[in-house]
């Protein structure tokens, strides 16, 4: 008797020891970002859909976007959150890092033929994934077409010429003083303006090798265009302090016809309760020179999973639920979805707005990546500063990007 | 003997838990952080795990960027505890006056020493916005400025912006020494100079500064080495910039650690940053000492 009631004590605890664990036992951590792209309302309601499906709990944080690598890098190997919300600018180095799980299998698995390019681009390094696209974002040219009109100019400008002329007509009527608005702060977001412009007038900052190209020519041209429109007073030189929420407030404002920014100042400055503008502004591509028809910066941001997760399968789940054809067709005021089938459905024409859905189908297919290379977050320190400069006149572009250049090619060879 | 023994036994029991402490939080720490300035441990580097030696303590000292971010960081520390000092003084002299309503205006000078930094970093930067901040408002309608002025946007102001959210925020903390310090003199000695005729200017010369000179070093050497290492006044406001016009030492070690993944540069600068604050520390107790014994 006492022999049979071992056994099945035995038995028992190897099956309780043996079972995995229940999805209800399972809470995932997860961090996002508030500013930009999907808002918080936004995640949190997928996370509850999520939740009451599958019964994996979820707590989600939400966190300023300069402080998303802090974050992700002093918890990613002690599992302090499962998923994360990574820049397309980060992959290299948390892959190098060893800080995030290769999730290539995965997403190969998927329609990548229905998955946009750029998005995908913002997962991989190297040839594998580190990630699932989730936000698919590029900036765009937003004009007030109201205040133009004014200045008697009624078609929006398609080339960086025909901005500057618009610029100095609207000037000159004295219906804005600094007609353009730029995110020019010592922050990512100041490459992120300079990578739009610099491929517009046919620059990148590395080839097709990944080799650093930042003195080339057109990426000259385009820095001197950029420090030009701060001479001429034609862009607003309280831009060297403004991020993206400063360009929008501005912009809200009406204190600025041209502005370039993500996808979310359209929302924003159609929205009559925190905007003066609101149904004055349009989304266009951003202009081109006679190098290239326009160009843009992909800012696509995965949801990785960290290297000390725990429950890997269970942040895979809730990855593939947040990036799916539902989420991102119900969610898609912010943000617009990564796949392209989604394009054509009237519930996202309908909640992105057929204007947005309209420039993005042009747009996408001029997106410029920055450099894809583990010592990117360096690089872009050091270029921060250095276009700062250029911009308030104290070097040449030629002298700071001669200058960038030998970092970059220092960089790479550490 | 054996009593001994169970005292000294019992008395390491008593003060395990603090050694402990100590250990986990401050030794270990400074060793690690030590032997991660010496081997290389950045993740991202083709020579990670190998013994560095003083490489990387060389090339921070021989570089030009370590000298521009120690100038900076001087520059903020002397201009911020100058001014904490001097309006420090000042408020207390003020202060240490009766007239009525002086015990509401003594409450209410430790409100900016209780905002906490964040708050007061991003309240300085609201209020110094150029585009719609309260500061270029009250200066344009005074006819000060003609146009509103991008002061965190210029190299020339920038700095001088943090300097001033620092120090209105701490100048409290002096206001609270000093206080302390002068309500501690006895007024008879003031009654006594003044019935030998000395003037107000005098008095503060040869009574009140003499009687404050040990608290002000204690302020100059407490201030300056929480200054040394002030961090998140800069990256809430400026973030280093612009064109790292306002990058100190501190901040530097933050970018090499939490965006460059330079954790072996970020040790060695945090060690130099320790260095510079101990020299500093030792250099102020000297002069306290030399003070006591005059």
């Amino acid at each position: 008797m006492k022999k049979a009631v071992l056994l099945a004590a035995v038995a028992s605890l190897m099956l309780t020891l043996a079972t995995p664990a229940m999805a209800e036992d399972v809470t995932l951590n997860a961090l996002f970002m508030k500013q930009a792209g999907y808002s918080e309302d936004d995640v949190t309601a997928m996370t509850e859909a999520f939740t009451a499906e599958t019964g994996i709990a979820v707590n989600p944080t939400f966190v300023a976007y300069e402080e998303l690598a802090p974050k992700i890098l002093t918890s990613a190997t002690s599992g302090g959150y499962d998923v994360i919300l990574g820049d397309c600018i980060w992959p290299a180095q948390f892959a190098k890092a060893g800080l995030v799980l290769d999730v290539t299998d995965k997403v190969e698995a998927l329609d990548l033929d229905d998955i946009y390019q750029g998005a995908l681009d913002a997962t991989r390094y190297e040839g594998k994934y580190y990630g699932m696209p989730w936000l698919n974002d590029v900036k765009y040219m937003f004009v007030n077409k109201e205040l133009l009109s004014q200045a008697g100019i009624d078609e929006v400008p398609a080339t960086w010429d025909a901005l500057i002329e618009d610029a100095k007509a609207v000037k000159e009527a004295g219906i804005c003083e600094y007609p353009i608005v730029g995110c020019y702060a010592q922050a990512e977001c100041l490459i992120c303006d300079y990578t739009c412009i610099a491929g517009s007038f046919g620059g990148a900052f590395v080839d097709e090798n990944n080799q650093p190209t930042l003195n080339s020519e057109e990426n000259v041209a385009a820095l001197d265009f950029m420090a030009s429109t701060l001479a001429d007073g034609l862009c607003n030189p309280k831009s060297l302090e403004m991020i993206e929420d400063d360009v929008l407030s501005t912009f809200a404002a009406g204190n600025a016809v041209f502005a370039i920014n993500w996808t979310y100042q359209y929302a924003s400055m159609n929205d009559e309760s925190q905007s003066s503008v609101a149904g004055q502004g349009v989304i266009t591509p951003i202009p081109g020179t006679d190098k290239a028809e326009s160009a843009t910066v992909n800012g696509g941001m995965p949801l990785m999973i960290t290297a000390g997760s725990t429950h890997p399968d269970e942040a895979w789940e809730y990855m593939l639920f947040l990036a799916s054809k539902e989420m991102q067709a119900k969610y898609c005021a912010n943000a617009l979805p990564i796949w392209k089938s989604l394009y054509e459905d009237a519930q996202v024409k309908e909640t992105a707005g057929e204007e947005v859905v309209a420039a993005s189908q042009i747009q996408f297919d001029y997106i410029v990546n920055r450099p894809m290379v583990p010592y990117y977050n360096e690089l872009s320190t050091s270029m921060q500063a250095e276009i700062q400069l250029v911009l308030l006149g104290q070097k040449t572009a030629q002298e700071a990007l001669d200058g960038l250049q030998e970092t970059a090619l220092k960089l790479a060879e550490s | 003997m054996l009593l001994k023994k169970a005292e000294e036994r019992y008395a390491l029991k008593l003060i395990t838990p603090s050694i402990v402490v100590v250990m986990g939080v401050i030794i270990i720490p400074i060793i690690t952080t030590f032997i991660y300035s010496l081997v290389n441990i950045d993740p991202l580097s083709s020579h990670r795990g190998e013994f560095a030696g003083l490489s990387f303590y060389i090339s921070a000292l021989t570089s030009s960027a370590f000298w521009a971010d120690l100038r900076r960081t001087l520059y903020f520390t002397i201009a911020s505890t100058a001014a904490e000092t001097v309006f420090g003084l000042l408020v207390a002299l003020l202060l240490n006056q009766s007239f009525p309503g002086v015990r509401f205006l003594r409450s209410i000078i430790i409100i900016p020493w209780a905002i906490p930094t964040v708050v007061n970093g991003s309240l300085w930067k609201l209020m110094l916005n150029g585009e719609y901040g309260v500061v270029n408002a009250i200066l344009t309608k005074l006819h000060l400025l003609s146009a509103y002025q991008s002061f965190l946007g210029s190299p020339k102001t920038a700095m001088m912006c943090i300097v001033i959210a620092d120090a209105w925020k701490m100048t409290p903390l002096a206001v609270i020494f000093f206080l302390a310090a002068l309500q501690g003199i006895n007024p008879t000695v003031y009654e006594a100079a003044r019935v030998d005729g000395a003037g107000a200017l005098q008095r503060f010369k040869a009574i009140t500064l003499p009687a404050l000179a040990p608290t002000i070093m204690v302020v100059i050497v407490m201030r300056t080495v929480e200054k040394f290492k002030a961090f998140d006044i800069f990256y809430l406001m400026t973030r280093g910039g612009p064109a790292n016009s306002t990058r100190t030492l501190m901040y530097t070690t933050y970018l090499q650690a939490f965006t460059n993944l330079n954790y072996s540069e970020a040790a060695t600068c945090a060690y130099l940053i320790a260095i510079i604050v101990g020299i500093l520390t030792l250099v102020y107790l000297r002069i306290m000492r030399r003070e006591e014994n005059i």
